[in-house]
């Protein structure tokens, strides 16, 4: 049952995924993105993360895809044009099947090679009897075992907001 | 409990909830138009029935017989599309609120609520969020300079009042300990001295209080957020060129989401059911519901209240409000509610 459902909510993501490349309007990929970001949120609750399921839908889906259709309102984006000599198959599953393909090789160089084992710990961390997907464990993971990538990743987004605020403003 | 018996009851309550907010949208609208006018010393609507009561009816009647025109200009699959998530996401958000105590009916224990999962706010805030590219889409389809303003002023102000609705929950959040609403009432009953009832709004949480009705009344677009949809300002913003039914649910989306609101302030903070219980048994069940129904019918009062009282905010005016006031004002809530529960 699990198995089902899994392999469900994965083609459901590959699926929109897929449409987001083969879309030629730019809204249509930003909404096929939003069902990616759904999808992958279904798929955490199907780990036990509901949380963080819920987290990914208000966050990802309901706050920067929002930012992102509002640049493809705002600089009335049109559709794509297709180039007469290419081919429009060919370079939405091209580079995603290249990439694709490399994954699995080097997966299944690295586990024959025995190279799998190395991590980080996350659920290790925890004693392996907790659940890792309630507000607890993740408080626990986040302020406790990895408060300094937290607070690093904190100066990296105010870094990358600057940034942007620098490049965006005009010139008095 | 089986599993058939686990769908029956399911379905059962849903059709009821559903059916009640149907009609309780569509009685929200009357008791708006008949409030609004009584503040501005005219009568509301009177003809239709005794008190207009059959008003919502009618006007019900003429959404249908309305001609359903697309224009050929709009963006057509998103135009279409746009009410049906508005409309969705509103009506879907009264899954998690709970309306009373478990009861013992026909010999099925079962909770008075259609979900009790143990992320029920959250998925509130979620379907809020979602509900942001009803109005986005609207305004971005439809193809017109009114339309596409309304559309980005609204979405916006509601992306911007949803991280302030959110933070000023922490604060009942820190205090009930988890995000299941059915635990946050329960962690509410009880009194202090015998009679002043354990209420998270005594608890302390009046400044959260009322960051979020503030917040609320953004998120829904009303006044005195409503910069998006006045009729002065924008024509009708994001949904000007909506016409007969498609209109009709960007309506039905609004005032059930005044609903859902009243409803979880209702239950956040002024205790969900908590009330004098007396009686039979089948009186005991029902009394706390009603003491609900009375909570979110004060709630929805103020909503009108506030409606016909106020003017509304410049959209600068609006927009500095949310960052610059009501988001620091959260965060010092959060800090502060926090403090107090780690040193207690």
């Amino acid at each position: 049952m699990h198995l089902v459902l899994f392999l469900i909510f994965g083609a459901l993501c590959v699926g929109a995924a897929i449409n987001l490349l083969a879309q030629k309007h730019p809204i249509n990929s930003a909404l096929s993105l939003i069902v990616v970001m759904g999808s992958l949120a279904l798929l955490y609750l199907l780990l036990g993360a509901e949380f963080v399921a819920a987290i990914q839908i208000i966050v990802y889906a309901g706050a920067i895809m929002v930012l992102f259709v509002f640049v493809i309102m705002l600089l009335n984006a049109g559709e794509e044009e297709v180039l007469p000599h290419s081919s429009r198959v060919a370079v939405s599953l091209g580079v995603p099947g290249l990439i694709l393909g490399l994954a699995i090789g080097i997966w299944v160089i690295s586990k024959y090679a025995g190279l799998d084992r190395i991590s980080i710990g996350g659920p290790r961390l925890l004693n392996g009897t907790e659940s890792f997907g309630n507000p607890t464990s993740l408080a626990k993971l986040l302020f406790r075992d990895f408060l300094l990538p937290f607070e690093v990743t904190s100066v990296l987004i105010l870094i990358a907001i600057l940034g942007a605020v620098v490049l965006a403003r005009r010139e008095e | 409990m089986s599993i058939a018996t686990y769908i029956l009851v399911s379905l059962i309550k849903i059709v009821l909830v559903v059916f009640v907010l149907l009609t309780g949208v569509a009685y929200t609208v009357l008791l708006e138009r008949k409030v609004v006018g009584h503040m501005q010393n005219r009568w509301g609507p009177s003809r239709v029935g005794p008190f207009g009561i059959w008003q919502p009816l009618a006007d019900g009647l003429k959404f249908i017989f309305k001609e359903d025109l697309t224009p050929p200009y709009v963006y057509k699959p998103l135009y279409l599309l746009a009410p049906i998530i508005s409309v969705t996401v509103a009506l879907s958000s009264i899954a998690v609120i709970p309306f009373g105590p478990w009861i013992n009916a026909g010999g099925v224990h079962t909770p008075l609520q259609i979900a009790d999962v143990n992320i029920g706010l959250l998925v509130v805030l979620g379907l809020t969020s979602i509900g942001v590219y009803g109005v986005v889409l609207a305004g971005w389809s439809s193809n017109s300079k009114y339309s596409m303003l309304g559309g980005l002023r609204a979405s916006a102000q509601m992306v911007s009042y949803e991280i302030a609705l959110g933070l000023s929950l922490v604060g009942v959040l820190i205090l009930s300990g988890s995000f299941s609403l059915r635990e946050v009432v329960d962690a509410q009953s009880g009194t202090w001295f015998g009679f002043i009832p354990k209420w998270n709004f005594f608890k302390g949480q009046f400044v959260a209080f009322f960051i979020y009705i503030m917040a609320a009344y953004a998120e829904t677009n009303r006044i005195p957020f409503d910069l998006a949809e006045a009729e002065t300002e924008l024509v009708a913003g994001y949904h000007t060129e909506y016409s007969s039914m498609k209109f009709a649910m960007f309506f039905m989306a609004e005032y059930a989401n005044m609903i859902t609101v009243a409803c979880l302030a209702a239950v956040l903070f002024f205790g969900g059911w908590s009330g004098p219980v007396f009686g039979p048994p089948i009186l005991r069940d029902i009394l706390p519901v009603l003491w609900f129904v009375l909570r979110v019918f004060i709630f929805l009062f103020i909503y009108i209240w506030v409606r016909g009282t106020l003017p509304r905010f410049r959209y600068d005016q609006l927009m500095a409000f949310g960052w610059k006031f009501l988001l620091p004002l959260a965060v010092a809530n959060t800090i502060v509610t926090a403090l107090v529960v780690a040193l207690r």
